[in-house]
């Protein structure tokens, strides 16, 4: 049995789910120090599924900490910040484009120094060693912790951020060092971008962790952990005290890869529907269509995709105008227990229309009972109207698909959608976001730059799969089930010899 | 005229609809022109029909892999530096730069050296959109020398290509730009005022800049950016905006060939089933077919714009299923000549179709 956990903003939710499915699953507030709620969700799961900590093989958490962290800029660190790239690059220096108060949290301790790669390997200088050890010794007695080495070029070839790192730690043992070449993906600013963020997380990522792990030894779970990442696949615990910043898009994620656990169905469309919007994705073979655009988190350009979702403005709390014609954008939000009409609230909402028509059974029905039918045909009409066309424009192919209902908010439907073949709303779609963390499988990637040719083609994409599959098995995947699920290659023009990006990823099970 | 902050980031946008879906991504040029701006350096831009005629002015831009200009940022002395080439060449100092290509990446970086060298930079280019190759200019149509030519890396190596014929000058710099790594930045076409009167695409900054304005702004305005596209650009010299299809990306052919990104993008139509639109490019967008129509072709620029924001999505970020609106540009005259449809009409493009000015 595998526990999945969802700490978000506002609830915190888990979910026992075994070879059969959810067996059990609680929601609870988000506590302050995390530890609370997430040992109150786990423990009032297991007591509903009727199972004991001793049959748990492992926890998978996804969690918005860090996210939030850097959307408030709070528990950041100062950050030294290495570049090696000289001569190239000084045009656009670090945190160039950063908002002020982001610069503030971080500090402006930049060094650009000697060193980095052509695009064919070639160094563009050779690593100003003394630079670095001068750089470090400045940032010793500024008093910083943690550092971020970029270099041009890294992705293909980390070796120069590698010296730095040597050359930092000599310097000053104790610092706690970041590099891009970790973080994958091509495009410096971006990547250096995400390093920076990486650096300044590393104090809350360690005390993020000793609070996970505070939390299973509460709970007497002597079980692996695994946290989240961006693309829905799962971490190493330990990994997370490195690489913080490979937690920030997992929320999306998530959500979709439960629906399709919990529903059954590969190839759909899902709606999540929270107190405030609907995020309306694609799902294929399993895994949502990916966007075109960088995620951008408390104003800065990061290296990470995430899925392609669009948000709407209906949710559970949204506001009912008009006799109905007229539903949100705004909403009644958390304080949907307190402000809608069938709380005894004064506020017609979403879900009050929903417990009206006699659809969804929260609250108390007798205080809405004198909704004129007219007002709850309409504001249906209208949701429906809402997820219909919104459906439609993220379908990206003609034939109608499967619509997949998840989140608080899935109990607003009740309704055939025109644009899709079908609605399902799966059983425990509430909790849809942590069982998709619960199911997560691991993955391994390879991102490289290299020459293709009609001869050779075969011959280097083969050479890539077989890489990024060991690199799955390395991350903890059972090697019969690793397989590779991406293969991107994108063409760099105006260079000789045919040079193309290309970027493989190949997913597997764990072995519990 | 002096570009404020957030010109850049318009124009920076209006740069990339003119890229016809290449050109590069202005998106670094942007942060290098504006960190200039805020360290406190000011940008002048100038009509092309105030310089004097003895005015001597010198076109910067980049050449090479966008894709690598990703990582290998520049240090910002290589234009300065290609430029300087041209002036020691010539004996002469430069009164003014200029783009010599709006789309893509090249509006921004005579923002950049204007900036550094305290130069005007002249609100002019000789494409008007963007194009692959060095000889593809109305200069070199029109007559101007095209050398000496600057060329420069981050390394401080510089070189200096003198040639009558800008198909050399091309060859010549793209080897050098390989050896530089990739990328490289020059100075070619030095130009007197009159020349530039005479010899460039006139007004392309600010068209730029007004077509990302109303790209930003259309939104929140409560207008329809298309609309507002096509209205604006039928009163340029470019005279005709349309928009020709709209839907979703259903297939993606990309790949190198020559040093070039040659493919074709097949866009569904938004509804039913009708006749799917084909856009083939090579680096820019060359040709746009729906069943046995031709819908736009080369020299007017076809670009590929979000359906939702109208922001222009360039061949490097098209994807499968994103929906899309493909707007047909015409382009000015001086780009429609017999001699320029020589240099960058369709059969320099091997394409077979003959050319007709986008009509409306």
């Amino acid at each position: 049995m595998k526990i999945g956990v969802d700490v978000g903003g506002t609830n915190t939710d888990a979910v026992i789910v075994g070879p059969q499915g959810v067996a059990g699953w609680n929601k609870t507030p988000t506590t302050r120090d995390v530890t609370a709620g997430i040992v109150g969700a786990i423990r009032a799961a297991m007591t509903e599924a009727g199972i004991g900590p001793a049959a748990m093989d492992g926890v998978m958490i996804g969690t918005t900490q860090f996210t939030n962290a850097v959307i408030e800029r709070r528990s950041l660190l100062p950050v030294g910040v290495l570049r090696l790239a000289l001569p190239a690059t000084s045009a656009v220096p670090p945190l160039t484009d950063w908002p002020e108060d982001l610069v503030a949290a971080v500090g402006r301790h930049v060094a650009l120094v000697g060193g980095g790669y052509e695009f064919d390997g070639r160094p563009i200088a050779p690593l100003d060693e003394k630079a670095v050890a001068e750089a470090a010794r400045g940032w010793a007695k500024a008093g910083l912790r943690t550092a971020a080495i970029t270099s041009v070029f890294s992705p293909m070839n980390g070796a120069m951020e590698a010296r730095a790192a040597e050359i930092v730690r000599k310097e000053v043992p104790d610092m706690a060092i970041s590099l891009s070449s970790e973080l994958g993906q091509f495009g410096l600013l971006p990547r250096e971008n995400s390093t920076i963020i990486n650096a300044a997380l590393s104090d809350l990522a360690v005390r993020v962790v000793a609070a996970f792990r505070a939390a299973l030894h509460d709970l007497g779970l002597d079980v692996p952990l695994f946290i989240s990442q961006n693309d829905g696949t799962l971490m190493r615990v330990e990994d997370v005290e490195r690489y913080p910043v490979l937690t920030f898009a997992s929320g999306p994620t998530n959500s979709m890869r439960g629906a399709v656990h919990l529903a059954g169905i590969e190839d759909a469309m899902v709606v999540d529907i929270g107190g405030t919007t609907s995020d309306i994705g694609m799902l294929r073979k399993g895994f949502p269509r990916q966007s075109t655009h960088f995620v951008d988190v408390g104003g800065v350009k990061t290296n990470f995709r995430m899925p392609d979702v669009l948000a709407v403005g209906l949710g559970g709390g949204s506001v009912v105008r008009e006799d109905g014609r007229r539903i949100g954008p705004d909403s009644v939000g958390f304080e949907l227990t307190e402000r809608a009409l069938c709380f005894g609230g004064d506020t017609l909402t979403a879900t009050d229309i929903a417990v009206a028509g006699g659809w969804a059974e929260v609250g108390d029905r007798a205080l809405v009972s004198d909704l004129p039918a007219a007002t709850i045909a309409a504001a249906r009409a209208e949701m429906r109207r809402i997820v219909e066309t919104n459906v439609e424009r993220m379908k990206t192919e003609a034939r109608d698909l499967p619509l997949l209902v998840v989140g608080g908010g899935a109990i607003l439907v009740d309704w055939d959608v025109a644009t899709a073949s079908e609605v399902v709303r799966p059983p425990h779609s509430g909790v849809a976001n942590a069982v998709g963390a619960a199911i997560a499988q691991v993955a391994g990637e390879v991102e490289r730059v290299v020459a293709i040719t009609e001869a050779n083609r075969t011959a280097v994409l083969d050479e890539a799969k077989q890489e990024a599959c060991g690199n799955a098995i390395r991350a903890g995947a059972t090697a019969g089930s690793v397989e590779v699920i991406e293969v991107e290659q994108v063409p760099i023009s105006y260079l000789p010899g045919n040079p193309s990006r290309l970027r493989v990823k190949a997913v597997g099970n764990l072995p519990i | 005229m002096n570009l404020e902050l957030q010109d850049v980031d318009d124009l920076c946008t209006g740069a990339a609809f003119l890229g016809a879906g290449g050109g590069g991504d202005p998106h670094i040029g942007g942060l290098m022109v504006k960190q200039q701006l805020r360290a406190g350096r000011r940008i002048e831009i100038v009509d092309p029909d105030t310089l004097a005629d003895d005015a001597l002015v010198m076109p910067t831009a980049m050449m090479g892999a966008p894709t690598v200009l990703l990582e290998k940022i520049p240090s910002g002395e290589e234009p300065l530096r290609a430029l300087r080439c041209v002036e020691e060449a010539l004996g002469r100092r430069a009164t003014a730069t200029m783009p010599t290509e709006v789309g893509g990446i090249n509006s921004t970086i005579p923002l950049y050296v204007g900036a550094r060298l305290g130069l005007p930079v002249v609100d002019a280019d000789g494409q008007g959109r963007a194009f692959p190759e060095l000889q593809m200019e109305t200069f070199a149509i029109e007559g101007v020398a095209c050398t000496p030519m600057g060329i420069a890396d981050e390394k401080g190596d510089y070189a200096t290509i003198c040639t009558d014929d800008p198909h050399r000058m091309e060859w010549i710099a793209r080897g050098i730009t390989i050896r530089c790594g990739g990328v490289a930045y020059f100075s070619n076409y030095p130009m007197s005022g009159a020349e530039v009167r005479r010899a460039s695409v006139k007004h392309t900054l600010t068209l730029a800049r007004r077509i990302g304005h109303i790209i930003r702004t259309a939104r929140s305005r409560r207008q329809d950016p298309f609309e507002e596209l096509e209205a604006f650009i039928a009163t340029t010299s470019y005279g005709a905006a349309r928009r020709i299809f709209s839907g979703k990306v259903v297939d993606l052919d990309r790949q190198t060939l020559e040093g070039f990104t040659r493919g074709a993008v097949t866009i569904a139509p938004d509804r039913g089933p009708g006749r799917p639109c084909v856009i083939t490019f090579q680096n820019e967008n060359l040709v746009a077919r729906a069943g046995g129509d031709l819908l736009a072709l080369v020299p007017d620029i076809i670009t590929v714009l979000d359906v939702e924001t109208a922001v222009p999505i360039t061949n490097e970020t098209l994807r499968y299923g994103q929906r899309v609106m493909v707007m047909a540009v015409r382009v000015p005259e001086i780009m429609r000549s017999p001699a320029a449809l020589r240099q960058f009409g369709p059969a320099a493009f091997g394409l077979d179709e003959i050319y007709e000015p986008l009509a409306l």
